[in-house]
């Protein structure tokens, strides 16, 4: 893979505090006390954390989790 | 500076803004007069020019930010959206009157009492971005700004003007119906509820079209610099904020009210033309409901500058030795609780928690272990929800606890402000019902 790696980003209005992301990795996401998933801002490059990544983003049951490489103009 | 009853110099035609010192926005007829007619609007300045291409220049070098509360320079959003519009057809330009911030009066007041103002800023924003769908959008419960407005489409109609066409979209007066991706569901028939951007609704606003978000106060300082120009504009200010400005004071002063004063004024000058303080101040809010809390010291300090302190939509709420900051902060993050659009779990929990907490402290029922527990609900909210309603809310009470952190002692060993009952800043009002 080249360049830098994606960022985990939760959609806030999707989720509903489901948990499964925070289980699969919880290296880059935790849970506030509602259980609503604070999730790491930081980029991926560790291909271990990026395949949990991708299993979390696939297993979330409100498709509220997102792998984006962020743009510029997304400020 | 200027307080609102300010008369217009009689004799000062064609171009009587431009006389240093004098109002802007609020030159005219004296503002408890109802709305300026058309044909007296007319008289003072003129029919306006033509919006274009040429404009994005001009406001460029005008340095002109927006005033809903965010200060975001208008010609990069003006750029975005002209461009979008030229790429994928015609955009969509909205003006946002909304005005949920329940300190804020500066918006209607414009749309109230200089209504062809409005449009004509309106008018020259939507030419100079491509847009061929204007919308005006007011709260339903600003029924005198929308009967204004009304009777100045109908003026202009009868004048036989030939403009585009301009409709009114009303929604709910709620605290977050203003912000701009809210702006865009409501306008498009749905609830004023935030919604989870990228895209920005520059790129995809209103019908899915490139749509530029505009607050009021914002417009009407475009209809002149459209007529006067960038330097014109900058005679006013200072080169980190140039022009004029609306500001709303309210609580322990003299005199509450709205007022249009340079950029760059201290507080203490603006807050000494509304007839300064009543009692020692103990505190100001700046910025509104997601402003900032100042100390008598730094308040007086303090500069109408957006790079200096948070001047937001121009709130400045003055706190009096009779008032409770803590119990101020208290309500007002209950409130924003309250107004939560109910979508993001962080917001909807977190919000609740910390008011609920601050409640507590604010009665002298609180330990040590519920403000460590406000410290850490906030560090948990900021950022996660899908607008920055949350995070307004906590910037308000962390300023609260640091500028009245004696009191916070205080309250934490069971001796609660004297003033905890008493309401010195209006109290926030009663949440309306639906998001329409």
């Amino acid at each position: 893979m080249s360049g830098p790696g994606p960022r985990l980003r939760v959609n806030p209005i999707r989720c509903d505090g489901a948990r499964y992301c925070a289980e699969i990795v919880p290296e880059l996401i935790g849970l506030d006390e509602w259980g609503y998933p604070i999730v790491s801002s930081a980029q991926i490059d560790d291909p271990r954390l990026l395949r949990l990544a991708e299993r979390a983003v696939s297993e979330c049951p409100r498709v509220a989790l997102q792998l984006a490489r962020l743009r510029d103009r997304d400020r | 500076m200027t307080a609102i009853a300010v008369l217009a110099p009689p004799d000062a035609l064609p171009l009587p803004v431009a006389r240093a010192g004098g109002p802007r926005l609020l030159a005219g007829p004296r503002i408890d007069g109802g709305a300026e007619a058309l044909a007296a609007y007319r008289a003072r300045l003129g029919r306006r020019p033509i919006g274009g291409d040429w404009m994005l220049d001009v406001v460029e070098r005008s340095g002109l930010r927006g005033r809903g509360g965010a200060w975001f320079p208008t010609h990069r959003k003006w750029r975005a959206v002209s461009r979008l519009a030229q790429e994928r057809g015609p955009s969509v330009l909205v003006v946002n009157a909304s005005e949920g911030e329940p300190l804020s009066g500066k918006d209607q007041l414009l749309v109230e009492k200089r209504p062809h103002l409005i449009i004509d800023g309106a008018l020259i924003a939507a030419e100079s971005v491509g847009a061929d769908d204007v919308v005006i959008y007011v709260s339903r419960a600003a029924r005198r700004a929308t009967r204004a407005l009304r009777h100045a489409l109908a003026e202009r109609r009868h004048d036989r003007i030939s403009e585009p066409r301009i409709r009114i979209v009303h929604t709910q007066h709620r605290y977050v119906a203003g912000e701009s991706s809210a702006v865009v569901r409501r306008v498009n028939g749905g609830p004023a509820k935030p919604s989870f951007s990228p895209p920005h609704p520059s790129e995809r606003g209103v019908l899915g079209r490139p749509t530029l978000v505009q607050n009021a106060e914002t417009i009407a300082h475009l209809a002149l610099i459209a007529r006067y120009g960038d330097a014109w504009f900058r005679e006013r200010g200072t080169d980190a904020a140039p022009g004029t400005g609306m500001v709303t004071l309210s609580g322990n002063v003299a005199r509450p009210g709205v007022y249009e004063v340079d950029l760059g004024t201290s507080l203490a000058t603006v807050i000494g033309a509304a007839g300064g303080a009543l009692s020692a101040p103990i505190g100001l809010l700046v910025g509104g409901y997601f402003g900032t809390w100042l100390g008598p010291e730094r308040g007086a300090a303090a500069t109408l500058c957006p790079k200096h302190v948070s001047v937001g939509c121009g709130v400045i709420g003055m706190l009096g030795r009779d008032g409770c900051g803590v119990g101020e902060s208290a309500r007002i993050v209950s409130y924003l609780a309250r107004e939560s659009a109910g979508q993001c779990g962080p917001c909807v929990h977190g919000l609740r928690a910390v008011g609920e907490a601050m409640t507590r402290l604010a009665a002298g029922d609180a330990d040590r272990g519920d403000v460590i527990r406000i410290h850490r609900w906030s560090d948990q909210i900021v950022g996660r929800g899908a607008c920055n309603h949350p995070d307004g809310a906590v910037n308000n009470l962390r300023t609260a606890l640091e500028t009245f952190a004696a009191d916070v002692e205080r309250h934490v060993s069971g001796h609660p402000c004297a003033g905890l009952g008493t309401t010195p800043l209006p109290a926030p009002p009663r949440s309306a019902f639906g998001w329409r």
